[in-house]
């Protein structure tokens, strides 16, 4: 079981409180977890990326294990204690404006 | 006894404001969708509990929200809106040339008929449409494909498609409004468009005749007279009455004829309003004082209607989509401001109250008259 935390905005928009927790099938990458968040809560499709190029929103980050994964492959492989559930994926609003 | 329900999209979310009949007594509901920039909340005149908002957010891109309760409760709906095909290039700031890119919707227009049936404004500046509800959305793709695309150019605001005004009486024919493209009109459902700006004229256009690159602001029509036009543009007020063909200037006598908002009396097709704002770099009232004017004429003539607004240290602004009427015999008009009040007036003007006084910044107000 994969954990996301979105940003306060999405879990309004997805009537979530908390983590979310996504069933995902294969390799554990960000489109995978992505897809899997959107086929769960269609009403997010968009709000992290965009829906017909499916790259990232810019002011949306993606962290897990201290570590930022905004720039990593969509493919490559998530840490492995996110694959194994022992720490979540956090979807990020980055910190913008004045 | 029948009543109004007020729309109001805000920087930080929408509010539904519901009174009776009288007008009198309030209630304020919201904020819906907190946080989020509402640009616009729309009803169906066909369904007056069908409700459309726009709801968009610079980290989180585009939602639209419908409600099949009248604003009770809300569930989001389709939110892609992808060009038809190649995006092309429009002007940038720098005259260099930009592909279009969509940021966000900025006008809902409903169907007059079909609660399912909406077009939606957005920018960069193109024409959706969306036949069932909300979950999907398709572009008129010819109007953002005219032959004069490459010459818009973004207003301050971005390049918008923020006024879309349906003829009641030709199903085929609608305007829209571009900052800072100008007027388009159809009269075939969408199919083709051509731009009908003829005597509008701006300054820093070197062609007088230019038929593309005015920043219209508003547009407003009473339904009985589809073929006249009220436009506030960037400066000046004009009025056409032939659907567009010619522009003539209306304004010269208010006291500033730069402004965003322009409206029709519900029962009186010659009765206009306008809320005129110093300048293009002072966006706020003349002197500090808050004034609606008013013109009985179709323009030219205009009165001041001053009671109830502050008249002392006001230097909000009232945006383009910021202005309604009802429809009840004593016509009310309502408008919000940057600074979060909604006023209304319950006798055509003559005095004004502040529904609420300490929203969010006011983006949008659409009133409905409920049965």
């Amino acid at each position: 079981m994969i954990r996301v935390v979105l940003p306060a905005h999405l879990r309004a928009l997805a009537r979530v409180e908390g983590e979310v927790q996504l069933d995902v099938e294969g390799p554990v990458t960000q489109r995978a977890v992505l897809d899997a968040l959107e086929a769960t809560y269609p009403m997010l499709c968009g709000t992290v990326r965009n829906q017909v190029t499916q790259q990232r929103r810019p002011f949306v980050r993606f962290f897990a294990c201290e570590e930022d994964l905004s720039h990593a492959a969509p493919d490559a492989a998530l840490p492995d204690a996110v694959a194994l559930g022992a720490e979540p994926l956090l979807i990020i609003g980055a910190m913008a404006g004045g | 006894m029948s009543g109004v329900r007020v729309l109001v999209g805000t920087r930080k979310g929408a509010f539904v404001l519901t009174s009776d009949g009288g007008r009198t007594a309030w209630d304020v509901s919201g904020p819906h969708f907190p946080g989020w920039e509402i640009y616009h909340v729309a009803g169906s005149a066909a369904d007056p509990t069908r409700l459309y908002a726009s709801q968009s957010s610079g980290w989180f891109g585009q939602v639209i929200q419908r409600s099949d309760d009248g604003g009770q409760t809300w569930a989001p709906v389709g939110n892609q809106f992808v060009y038809d095909g190649a995006a092309g290039t429009h002007q940038w700031y720098d005259g260099t040339q930009r592909p279009w890119e969509f940021t966000r919707v900025w006008h809902l227009e409903p169907s007059r008929t079909d609660p399912d049936t909406i077009y939606a404004g957005v920018q960069d500046a193109a024409l959706f449409k969306t036949t069932d509800g909300g979950s999907t959305w398709h572009e008129l793709e010819s109007l953002r494909q005219h032959k004069t695309g490459p010459d818009w150019q973004p207003g301050a605001g971005g390049m918008c498609l923020h006024t879309i005004v349906l003829d009641p009486t030709r199903e085929q024919r609608m305007f829209a409004a571009i900052s800072a493209a100008g007027v388009f009109r159809t009269d075939d459902a969408g199919a083709t468009w051509r731009p009908v700006n003829k005597g509008l004229h701006s300054e820093g256009i070197p062609d007088g005749d230019s038929e593309v690159g005015h920043c219209v602001h508003s547009l407003a029509m009473h339904p009985t007279r589809p073929e006249t036009l009220f436009m506030q543009k960037h400066w000046d007020v004009m009025r056409t009455d032939d659907a567009g063909e010619s522009w003539q200037d209306v304004g010269d006598n208010l006291p500033t004829d730069f402004g965003f908002v322009i409206d029709v009396h519900a029962h009186e097709p010659e009765t206009i309003y306008v809320v005129p704002i110093k300048s293009d770099s002072q966006h706020f009232p003349l002197d500090g004082q808050l004034r609606v004017y008013r013109s009985r004429t179709g323009g030219n003539d205009w009165e001041p209607l001053t009671k109830g607004l502050p008249q002392r240290d006001c230097y909000v602004n009232v945006l383009r989509d910021a202005m309604a009427v009802d429809c009840l015999d004593d016509c009310g008009i309502y408008f919000g401001t940057t600074g979060g009040q909604v006023y209304a007036s319950t006798d055509a003007g003559d005095n004004w109250s502040p529904i609420v006084r300490d929203l969010p910044a006011v983006l949008s107000v659409e009133v409905q008259t409920l049965p």
